[in-house]
């Protein structure tokens, strides 16, 4: 079982969750059980069955656009974590 | 035996044949100039230190003080120790720098104002004199005089950065007051950017603030940026933040940047072409409802003043030259559980802005080979 951390932006997918569990080998294996549990978040963080380019998805403290993407493996005390861009500021 | 006593023109030619100098002034006395390669030896310890600075009692030896007058009391006393090959002085300093004598002249770092107003950082190894001038002469440009710019603006001029630029072309609002601490609920109305500066003025009035008020735009983001050292990120839409991160690139300046978002924050620092950039980060822009604006979303007060904080502290790094910046590593700050989690940002070979191919700005062909 993998932590999966929730951003700001997508807590509402998650009733209001900042962390949620799911299991797994690798990132499109716990993807595919947190969206079983939360089906809300299929469509903000997939396009078309591939991640969004608008959310970073790290395992611990790498992008796994620079790893195996969906095939990156996870491990059970790994963590995942869900990244898209925040813009405030100044407002 | 008496004393040799010489005048500057001879004293001057017996240091060029390599005597050793002896400068029986005091200690503030030297620290406003000296004879460079001499020997401080202050009157008073002359019979305690003398044998430890000088242990042969042969070595040809040239005092000198201001006038002439201690450094002649200084040979009598060290004749009696067993010196035996003394040359006085008897001129005033001045003519031996108006003969033409090498002098050393302390570099003035800081003045007494600034030596004591910025004591406490000084004493930090890191920072020291030459660390503090360095605040003092840097220059830095807030994008933002909003929730991120406040804090980080106040302990820029507290700490004695010398020039702070901010860009903001927004009125005070009684909405911004419950986070940007810079306004006052007296200046409600007023530009941000004069508001700032009477706050930061009123801190240090030392602070040079230049008001720019206008709003970052891929016409004038050039302009803006090109006489800083550093630029701070605190704005409010990605469309600006794609602006700065392209003439940050094209410019070579640092992007300390900062985000956010009702109860997280992030922050990270964009080191032109060392470091990965903000399009690097996030390639494209999200969707309106993936960024909501603080006006929208909500924010809490303390976070921005957390974030901003941040932001400064990279500022000093960067200005500095010590430590490690944020360059490649986002933190991300959860104020609801007051944790952090960091994750790795890669320089993407593919990105637009600055990876290896087509590029919107271009690499200096130095920096082509890392």
């Amino acid at each position: 079982m993998s932590r999966v951390k929730i951003p700001p932006v997508l807590r509402e997918n998650v009733a209001g969750r900042r962390e949620v569990s799911a299991t797994g080998s690798t990132v499109a294996e716990v993807l595919a059980d947190l969206f079983a549990q939360h089906p809300a978040l299929r469509d903000r963080v997939t396009e078309d069955g591939e991640l969004s380019r608008f959310i970073n998805v790290y395992v611990n403290d790498r992008d796994v656009r620079y790893r195996d993407g969906l095939d990156t493996p996870v491990g059970g005390d790994d963590t995942v974590i869900l990244l898209p861009a925040m813009a405030g500021g100044a407002g | 035996m008496s004393v040799k006593q010489v005048s500057v023109a001879e004293a001057l030619a017996l240091a060029a044949e390599g005597r050793r100098v002896i400068d029986v002034r005091e200690p503030s006395e030297w620290a406003e100039g000296h004879i460079p390669g001499a020997t401080l030896l202050p009157l008073a310890e002359v019979p305690s230190r003398i044998g430890e600075l000088v242990p042969d009692p042969s070595t040809p030896l040239l005092l000198h003080c201001l006038s002439g007058a201690r450094s002649s009391r200084a040979a009598v006393r060290l004749e009696a120790l067993g010196y035996s090959d003394i040359v006085n002085m008897a001129g005033h300093i001045g003519d031996w720098r108006r003969l033409g004598g090498a002098w050393e002249a302390p570099q003035q770092l800081l003045s007494d104002a600034q030596a004591r107003r910025y004591s406490r950082q000084v004493l930090i190894p890191e920072i020291g004199q030459a660390g503090q001038r360095k605040l003092l002469d840097a220059k830095v440009l807030l994008i933002g005089a909003g929730g991120l710019g406040s804090p980080a603006a106040f302990y820029l001029a507290s700490s004695g950065v010398g020039t702070i630029g901010l860009v903001d072309d927004d009125l005070v609002d009684e909405s911004n007051l419950q986070r940007q601490i810079l306004h006052t609920a007296d200046r409600v109305g007023m530009p941000k950017t004069e508001s700032a500066r009477l706050s930061l003025n009123a801190l240090n009035p030392e602070t040079r603030v230049v008001e720019h008020r206008e709003r970052l735009s891929a016409d004038n983001v050039e302009r803006l940026i090109a006489g800083y050292d550093v630029v701070v990120d605190g704005t409010d839409n990605f469309e600006t933040r794609y602006i700065l991160n392209d003439a940050a690139l094209k410019l070579r300046k640092p992007v300390v940047h900062g985000s956010i978002y009702r109860w997280d924050g992030q922050v990270t620092t964009f080191v032109p072409f060392e470091g990965p950039c903000y399009r690097c980060m996030y390639p494209t822009q999200p969707p309106p409802e993936l960024a909501p604006a603080c006006s929208v979303a909500g924010v809490l007060g303390v976070l921005p003043g957390i974030v901003g904080l941040f932001q400064a502290n990279e500022v000093f790094k960067l200005l500095l030259g010590v430590g490690e910046t944020l360059a490649g590593r986002l933190v991300m700050f959860d104020a609801m559980s007051t944790s952090f989690d960091e994750v790795r940002i890669w320089r993407d070979p593919a990105c637009p802005a600055c990876g290896e191919g087509a590029r919107l700005v271009a690499e200096p062909a130095a920096a082509s080979s890392t």
